[in-house]
């Protein structure tokens, strides 16, 4: 049956056909439900987990695999830089059962904080790469890629992007193919990589490399389709689509499905084949420098973008300059911004209203929702850099100014799921160097910002089940802080928020402050707040727009009154706390 | 360059609207009725507030999931400062379809920008075929205003001649049956607008 599915349900499907046995990840956009699609198939032979980070992941995946399993791990870009040290030691010692390492890159930066190309990272680790343009070929592809993993000993990793993931396309299923676990046999050449067996295995990886050239050039993932014009367009992934759009059936394509290696002898017939050659890709000139490195004369970056995803019009723009304008509207009208916000009720908003009073405390930040923390007029947050680096950055921040003999001090700001993630490395470093930072962990009890996932927080796995939970004082107090130097508050509760923050500040050493509310959109605590709401006493009320402060959408400033929108609001009372004219009441 | 058979759809609002419940039931009933189908939906950080987009494709072969600028059939959007701010995308002659209906960002709650005023007389000013009506209100009077996405639909479904297909069996399939009565009656009242 032919059924309309996203490139992540469509590799999750393809991947359980394939006889997938594990699967492990860390959620991150826009790679995260194909986790949480092959959750479903608990019952079908797949065991799926949440890993702590990518790196943990792919190992756990290298484990499976070594063992026999057929096995998978995916991630956002960013992830692969934190998985980056086993993926490419994995190179060295192939595989045992296939493994298959899903890389969801971000052009255009839907919800990243860079738009790296991860198809660098193929060629740099000398891993296998498959690249699908559409779900149909995510589920197709996926289940190659698990066969070329077996046939030459390799890790694959598997290339989508944002547009991949997140578009729906008609996709025809096929069954599962049931599989024994391999079985296993001791070989510390191939799987102990100290510097003697790893100098063995590179020359075995140099070997395996020309076998994949070979695949490469006769595989049918690498396709041309002709066409009746003369111009020819070497592509692949999304940037596929978006050419077949613009050039029609006119062009002809070397459509790129495997693309590393890449095939050379079939881009040098290709090229021979057309009068002019484009290269249509987005972000990194990835198949354009290894064109141009064979000496063959195409066009693609410099009329192209560096930056953005690819659409049909940047694609048209770019080679009909001269085309009609589109069509389209406008009027004339200035449009405000709409950036996303913290959340009505969210737990996080008390805490940086109270962090932000201080004029010198620097807020290291993080990814998450907390992340928010920048947006005005809450606007504490000072830096962002990548998971984790919150806290370690922190404690070279406060290094540097106690260099400088300067006073700022340093609150870092971490989520849970990220505090497990790579957080806690950091807070080691902060004890064992005695860098008196503040790390406050935002512990909302769930995975936010990726859509509420499952951590070593919450007691539940992937699959639902009950699980140990991680006592987050109890590990900062085995990482070496201080029992009377962490504080657990209601982040709702403004007055203990302050008093920890003060202490805090105050602090001469590693500090930590925990939050204990879950966050406000989890489905048992949006049932238990249904009924809590706050409004404002019209008489008291002398719009001094204090309340505005604290940022949360519920709360409106129109028409010259102030209200709270009821329908968002959940009783947190934080604007009620700040209101200095107790104007604002809370019922339920 | 290649002209065929493709239709774009372009629905635009704020998260939590519902917009791609609406276009999943939309790629649903267009899969039935045998076309082939590409949806794309953006989202991320804008469950937290922020724009939502998704667009729509449909025909006999369909090349790009993403809807080129200017080349929309019909252009919906869920909250009316929305279809101003992807005015661009909507074809010459294509429909327009407005929820009457604002949303206040943070910068204008907190009056770092302003929501503009005159919105809907000028989207009708310069596009002939603008429909606009309060899906927000009728779906209120039906019972719940959650249901406006709904609402949306069957107006959307209307503007594309879409009426030959059986719907309320998509409906029946993709929305949750205590709820099935409410969305059955939006999506009829959407049709008449």
């Amino acid at each position: 049956m032919r059924k309309i599915m996203t490139g992540n349900e469509a590799t999750a499907r393809g991947a359980w056909e394939a006889g997938l046995h594990f699967a492990a990840a860390y959620p991150g956009t826009p790679s995260t439900e194909i986790l949480e699609n092959l959750a479903l198939y608990k019952d079908k032979g797949v065991y799926s987990e949440w890993a702590t980070n990518e790196k943990v992941a792919v190992e756990a995946a290298a484990g499976a695999s070594i063992a026999g399993a057929r096995a998978l791990a995916a991630m956002k870009h960013v992830g692969l830089n934190v998985a980056a040290d086993p993926f490419f030691t994995l190179a060295y010692t192939g595989v045992n059962g296939g493994l298959v390492i899903v890389s969801a890159d971000d052009p255009g930066l839907f919800s990243s904080q860079n738009e790296q190309d991860n198809r660098f990272y193929a060629s740099h680790a000398k891993i296998a790469m498959v690249e699908p343009s559409d779900s149909q070929e995510c589920l197709d592809y996926v289940k190659e890629a698990f066969e070329i993993s077996e046939k030459y000993d390799t890790p694959v990793l598997f290339r989508v992007t944002t547009r991949i993931c997140h578009s729906k396309t008609l996709v025809e299923t096929g069954d599962r193919v049931e599989r024994e676990v391999r079985p296993y046999k001791k070989d510390v050449t191939k799987y102990v990589m100290a510097p003697a067996n790893a100098k063995r295995r590179k020359q075995i990886l140099t070997e395996r490399i020309a076998a994949l050239k070979e695949y490469s050039e006769t595989t049918p993932l690498n396709r041309v389709e002709r066409g009746s014009g003369t111009v020819g367009i070497i592509t692949s992934g999304i940037s596929y689509n978006h050419a077949k759009e613009v050039f029609g059936d006119e062009a002809s394509y070397l459509k790129l499905g495997f693309t590393w290696p890449l095939p050379e002898k079939k881009i040098r017939d290709f090229a021979a084949s057309v009068e002019t050659l484009y290269v249509i890709e987005e972000n990194e000139p990835y198949l354009e420098n290894y064109v141009k490195a064979l000496g063959i004369a195409c066009t693609g970056r410099e009329k192209l973008p560096w930056i953005d995803e690819l659409t049909p019009e940047r694609v048209r723009r770019a080679f009909f300059p001269d085309s009609e304008e589109s069509g389209g509207y406008s009027i004339d009208a200035e449009i405000p911004p709409r950036p996303p916000v913290l959340c009505a009720g969210c737990t996080h908003r008390g805490f940086f209203y109270e962090v932000g009073k201080y004029k010198d405390i620097v807020v290291t930040g993080d990814i998450g929702c907390y992340t928010l923390g920048i947006v005005p007029p809450l606007s504490v947050t000072d830096t962002v850099i990548c998971m984790g680096a919150s806290v370690s950055g922190g404690v070279g921040f406060r290094k540097a100014v106690e260099r400088a003999g300067r006073k700022e001090k340093v609150f870092a700001v971490i989520g849970d799921s990220t505090f497990f993630h790579s957080g806690i490395t950091g807070l080691i470093d902060a004890i064992v160097n005695k860098a008196p930072i503040v790390v406050n962990i935002l512990d909302n009890r769930i995975t936010a910002m990726t859509g509420h996932q499952e951590n070593p927080g919450t007691g539940r796995t992937l699959m639902g089940e009950p699980t140990h939970q991680v006592d987050l004082k109890a590990l900062c107090m085995a990482c070496g802080v201080k029992e009377e130097n962490i504080r657990l508050i209601d982040p709702y509760d403004l007055t203990a928020t302050r008093d920890a923050v003060r202490a805090g500040y105050e602090a001469t050493e590693p500090f930590v402050i925990i939050t204990t509310s879950p966050c406000a959109l989890i489905k048992e605590v949006v049932r238990r707040r249904a009924n809590m709401k706050c409004f404002v006493d019209e008489e008291k009320c002398v719009k001094c727009k204090l309340c505005l402060k604290a940022g949360c959408p519920a709360v409106n400033f129109r028409d010259g009154r102030v209200y709270i929108d009821r329908a968002s609001c959940n009783g947190c009372t934080v604007c009620m706390q700040i209101c200095p004219k107790h104007a604002i009441v809370r019922e339920g | 360059m290649k002209k065929n058979d493709t239709k774009s759809i372009l629905l635009v609002g704020v998260g939590g609207q519902g917009t791609i419940l609406a276009s999943k039931i939309l790629s649903e009933g267009l899969v039935r009725k045998g076309y082939d189908v590409k949806m794309s939906e953006i989202h991320g950080m804008s469950q937290r507030g922020g724009s939502v987009t998704t667009h729509v494709r449909y025909g006999s072969k369909v090349a790009s999931p993403v809807v080129p600028e200017g080349e929309a059939d019909v252009l919906v959007a869920f909250e009316k400062v929305e279809a101003a701010r992807w005015l661009q995308y909507l074809k010459k002659g294509g429909t327009l379809v407005v929820n009457d209906f604002e949303i206040y960002s943070l910068p204008v709650l907190t009056g770092a920008a302003k929501y503009p005023e005159g919105v809907t007389e000028k989207l009708r000013a310069a596009v002939p075929n603008t429909k606009v009506f309060n899906a927000g209100e009728i779906a209120s009077s039906l019972g719940n205003i959650k249901a406006q996405n709904i609402v949306l639909l069957g107006a959307l479904v209307k503007a594309m001649g879409l009426e030959d297909l059986d719907w309320e069996d998509v409906l029946k399939e993709l929305i949750p049956e205590k709820l099935l009565d409410l969305n059955l009656k939006a999506f009829r009242a959407g049709l008449e607008q």
